[in-house]
């Protein structure tokens, strides 16, 4: 029973560190987004804080995996339970923030030809792709963060687990 | 009466107050604020549309007349909004109806645990649809001059401001829901059937 409570312990451990560095790498992957191209004789650059989603995205997954590395060492202590209520609204901010930077990046690759807005991932295809690795990052840290809420309310609050 | 309701003593811890308490009738006004602005929230971006006839001048006597429209349906971003909004509204509603006519079901075991859960993916759902939409409404507002963009909100004023309103109802309804999340995460503390 302990080896198996332990072996638990040790893959939930694994598994924050995981969440940790799938924010981490969104956020890094987000930052270093950048190129320039020359279009009909002009410069025209992409950078990723040219778009307030994209750096609500950047911030977002930051304070995540500040947050995942905090998170692995507090004991399962009477504050392990305070702890759930912060993993209920990263989780939440990560999912916004995710969902808001998925909409630009739709517009972005298929336009938006009501609004006239032409789709820039025929000019800078590597920008495109560079954001497109940074949002699946973004969505593995938010499928992994709510699998983690999930375990911690089965462990801290009540065991849901059918 | 009193007698009985004075003397728990005798019965317990278990017993509850035949009135409805301050804090029950608390939950239930912020569960009713709640469903009210995730409710206008859907009504309001659903019924968003702008048409804008656009009069070109050809020289002479000639001019072509182009309609333009503004639905919300053209953007992906703010479907997703209806949509999870209007999946929220009907959470709130079967929710309060429970609260209200649903006494037979308070003892069930395992139903606060379910409430909480459920209002705790509501908070996401909602709040990933409303950070889409407000990234989508920043979009029109401001446009992006880096990627050519134009702003589309100085043409079509009315569906901008209607468009923003749905957003700040939306948001009220996350600020609700979380609140209501927390004070239902207590109260499973307090009433042990339902843990």
């Amino acid at each position: 029973m302990e080896k198996g409570k332990k072996a638990c312990t040790l893959l939930l451990g694994a598994l924050r560190l995981m969440s940790m560095a799938a924010t981490l790498s969104a956020t890094i992957v987000t930052i270093t987004s950048r190129e320039r191209v020359i279009v009909f004789n002009f410069p025209m650059d992409a950078k990723y804080h040219y778009t307030p989603s994209l750096k609500f995205f950047a911030i977002a997954n930051g304070i995540g995996s500040v947050y995942s590395l905090v998170v692995l060492f507090i004991p399962a202590t009477k504050l392990r339970r305070l702890v759930v209520a912060f993993d209920v609204v990263i989780t939440m901010l990560l999912t916004a923030s995710a969902s808001a930077a998925l909409a630009v990046g739709h517009v972005a690759r298929k336009g938006d030809s009501h609004a006239g807005w032409i789709p820039i991932c025929g000019q800078v295809p590597k920008f495109c792709d560079h954001v497109m690795a940074a949002l699946i990052l973004g969505f593995c840290g938010v499928f992994i963060y709510m699998f983690l809420l999930l375990h911690a309310i089965h462990t801290f609050i009540k065991p849901i687990l059918l | 009466m009193a007698v009985e309701n004075g003397g728990s003593l005798e019965n317990g811890s278990g017993k509850k107050p035949k009135a409805k308490s301050s804090e029950e009738m608390l939950l239930i006004v912020l569960r009713l604020l709640a469903l009210g602005a995730t409710f206008s929230a859907t009504l309001v971006m659903a019924l968003n549309k702008e048409t804008k006839t656009v009069v070109v001048p050809l020289g002479g006597s000639n001019s072509i007349s182009a309609t333009l429209s503004a639905k919300f349906q053209h953007t992906p971003a703010f479907v997703f909004f209806v949509i999870a909004n209007s999946i929220a509204s009907l959470h709130n509603l079967s929710l309060l109806l429970l609260r209200l006519f649903g006494k037979k079901f308070e003892d069930i075991k395992g139903l606060g645990l379910l409430i909480t859960i459920s209002d705790m993916v509501m908070v996401a759902l909602v709040s990933g649809g409303a950070a889409a939409a407000a990234s989508m409404a920043e979009l029109g507002k401001n446009g992006n001059s880096h990627a050519r963009w134009n702003k589309i909100c100085d043409k079509f004023d009315a569906y901008c401001d209607r468009g923003g309103g749905a957003l700040i109802a939306s948001f009220a309804g996350v600020g609700l829901l979380m609140v209501l999340n927390g004070l239902s995460t207590v109260n499973l503390y307090k009433n042990p059937a339902t843990r």
